[in-house]
């Protein structure tokens, strides 16, 4: 095999392998959600109250402290967990208690779902408990939202804005 | 299982390479330089990506129109050079990929090897991270789905307080200095990169960071090409507010996030830490039964060094000499590197056959195959030979004559033969040629054990195999396992061919000793076609 063959030949050899890498660089495409559908995502990070009461210090327990540290009251670190339910249409998609985060679980509790619904009109429904109570919920929002095709539904909490966030 | 599948790939890897080295000949088999076109296309990455960097912005909305600018304005320098940054990058995963697969089928992974593998396992792990980042920085709608599957990815492990994610489900939560934060990644992750590339070929000797010339310039010419006839494009600007759905995928890189849609995180997870545990556990599954390392006989060892500039493993290095021996130093072995290859017995000029000791010694040996064992397997295969057109086939345990029986010896790598060796064979009339059949050029089991031979046999290396030594009667054969009928074919070609040279006109100084020859030839040898 002459000099000029191997080269030209060894140039088309490499030349097809590196066309194939480059082609499989962004081909065949890849879609995460079917068609026509949209993703509705459930997230946000809240800290619950705290895991019992606050108690008032004595006068004699604060001059005990290091004059660093001294403060009127003392709260168990601890948070509560926080309960989360979400309806679509009137059922139940997701219900969850979430602990809270961090070794000594005096963190936020965090969610973050995903639901892929196809795009169309729903009713969506979010409740949360983050106090003591045993019944009923603290936060609420009820609505009608339009699902379009590849859209991010957010559903947010943010105490700043007045509660559940739809955007 | 394991023994099964490696032999499997062997011959896959044996099939594909036979062609390519017809192809590209032995020197320029892209196969046999993995590693080394790894090298050179991370060179190419760290170019392009300092090019590129002249053109980006860090901020939101102007990363993308930055690369944009690059790709479409300035499309014959910039937008090459993103292809280049890209399709390189991409390069750089399949070397790596094969370049494992390789070495694990050639049972290159084991024993004193398993630190180069061991060390290969981060650079997977970092090679990936610098892709991903490098996506990121796009900020098209591919950055966007590599954003919030990676930040989902990290948001299961229980390091980060809130989750990441939620930078990339919304506007107006992310920040022009998560740009500049991951530029700094983009940066420093491929920096340490190559530090852990440099630590990957630390116990190595001569290893090949550099492709030959030829290749590296037809490589280069079919990235332009490739890089000119599909440019590497953004996918329209990422949409916090969409789904990026869908997306043209690099499936090198990215190959495993479609499944975090099918499985959990915790999932990939575990078949990531399966995968890296799987591939650190693998040099000892099971260990490489090691032969005895060489051993240093000072008595015999004049500090020339061919051994330590020889060996393939950096085992051998000299040291201050300890004896009281009017030399400056003496070679030293590190056991736990020495792979018992025997090439550093070849290289050294004390293996000489023709040593009238008693007791053949020399200055460094295998303990389990000595040069003295190596003598009398050569004489007492010699003595097997008979008729016109004797060949004693000197065969790399490795290589296609490994199965021979008759007429040859059977060395851990053909180097491990001084060229003395072949002068002895031919000067006592023990053969009339001998074939040097080893491992197929383009996949030397022990790295350097054919360039060393052909370099010895050609005057260029020491120790150099005699001018008096006739080269029509030496035979060399670089062939796989596969190609064993082929090997053959060609030592009976060989033979064929002695028949019709002329007498030797080699002479061997001494008569062959009493320790070394076969009962059966007891009388010096005399030069064929004399009275």
């Amino acid at each position: 095999m002459s000099r000029a063959v191997r080269v030209a030949g060894g140039f088309a050899v490499i030349a097809t392998l590196f066309a194939a890498v480059a082609w499989l660089s962004d081909r065949p495409t890849y879609r995460q959600i079917p068609e026509g559908s949209a993703v509705m995502m459930l997230t946000f990070v809240h800290s619950a109250d705290r895991r019992g009461e606050c108690r008032r210090l004595s006068p004699e327990e604060i001059a005990k402290l290091p004059p660093n540290m001294r403060r009127v009251q003392d709260c168990p670190r601890g948070r509560r967990p926080i309960y989360v339910e979400l309806d679509v249409d009137g059922r139940n998609v997701y219900r969850a208690s979430l602990p809270p985060t961090g070794i000594a679980g005096d963190g936020p509790s965090r969610v973050y779902q995903r639901f892929v619904l196809p795009a169309r009109k729903y009713d969506v429904a979010v409740r949360m408990r983050d106090t003591p109570r045993a019944e009923g919920f603290d936060h609420e929002r009820r609505d009608s939202v339009e699902l379009s095709s590849d859209q991010m539904f957010v559903i947010d909490y943010r105490p700043e804005s007045g509660g559940f966030v739809f955007r | 299982m394991i023994g099964a599948v490696r032999s499997a790939l062997r011959t896959g890897f044996m099939l594909i390479e036979q062609p390519f080295d017809r192809l590209f000949g032995p020197a320029l088999n892209p196969l046999a330089q993995l590693g080394a076109l790894g090298f050179f296309f991370f060179w190419i990455v760290a170019v392009s990506g300092i090019y590129l960097f002249i053109f980006f912005d860090t901020g939101i909305e102007r990363a993308y129109q930055s690369v944009e600018y690059l790709t479409r304005d300035h499309r014959f320098h910039a937008g090459v050079m993103r292809s280049f940054h890209r399709y390189a990058s991409d390069l750089m995963v399949v070397m790596v990929v094969v370049h494992l697969l390789r070495e694990f089928s050639y049972d290159r992974y084991r024993g004193v090897r398993w630190y180069s593998w061991f060390t290969g396992l981060p650079i997977i792990w970092l090679l990936y991270a610098s892709g991903i980042t490098g996506y990121w920085l796009v900020w098209d709608r591919l950055a966007q789905y590599v954003a919030l599957v990676s930040s989902e990815l990290l948001d299961w492990l229980p390091i980060f307080g809130e989750p990441i994610a939620r930078n990339f489900i919304s506007t107006g939560t992310l920040t022009s200095r998560f740009f500049s934060l991951m530029v700094f990644m983009h940066v420093a992750v491929p920096l340490f990169l190559l530090f852990i590339m440099w630590v990957h070929i630390l116990r190595i000797s001569r290893p090949k960071v550099n492709p030959p010339r030829a290749l590296a310039l037809m490589s280069l010419a079919a990235l332009v090409a490739v890089s000119i006839w599909k440019p590497a494009i953004s996918q329209g600007p990422a949409d916090l507010a969409k789904v990026p759905s869908p997306v043209g995928l690099d499936w090198f890189f990215l190959p495993l996030y479609p499944l975090t849609n099918i499985w959990s995180n915790g999932t990939v997870w575990a078949l990531l830490g399966a995968f890296s545990l799987m591939i650190a556990l693998m040099p000892w599954l099971p260990p490489l039964r090691r032969a005895k390392p060489a051993e240093i006989d000072l008595a015999h060892c004049n500090g020339c060094a061919r051994c330590a500039e020889d060996c393939p493993y950096e085992a051998i290095r000299m040291v201050g000499r300890t004896d009281g021996m009017p030399f400056v130093t003496q070679a030293q072995v590190n056991a736990s590197l020495c792979v018992s290859c025997g090439i550093c017995v070849g290289a050294c000029p004390s293996s000489t056959p023709f040593r009238r000791t008693q007791d053949l010694r020399t200055g460094i040996d295998l303990p389990e195959f000595s040069l003295k064992e190596l003598r009398e397997k050569v004489v007492e295969a010699a003595g097997e030979l008979s008729g016109a057109g004797r060949v004693l086939v000197l065969a790399c345990e490795h290589g296609a004559a490994a199965g021979r029986l008759e007429g040859t010896v059977v060395l851990p790598c053909v180097a491990m033969a001084p060229p003395s060796l072949i002068d002895f064979v031919l000067s006592r009339d023990l053969a009339d040629g001998v074939a040097v059949a080893g491992c197929a050029e383009s996949a030397c089991y022990n790295r350097l054990g054919v360039k060393w031979t052909e370099q010895r046999f050609a005057g260029e290396r020491d120790p150099y195999l005699r001018a008096r030594v006739p080269r029509e009667r030496i035979a060399k054969i670089w062939a796989s396992p596969l190609a064993a009928n082929k090997a053959e074919s060609e030592i009976a070609a060989f033979a064929a061919r002695l028949v019709h040279l002329p007498p030797k006109r080699l002479r061997s100084p001494l008569p062959v000793s009493a320790t070394s020859r076969p009962t059966k030839v007891s009388e010096p040898a005399r030069v064929r076609g004399e009275p």
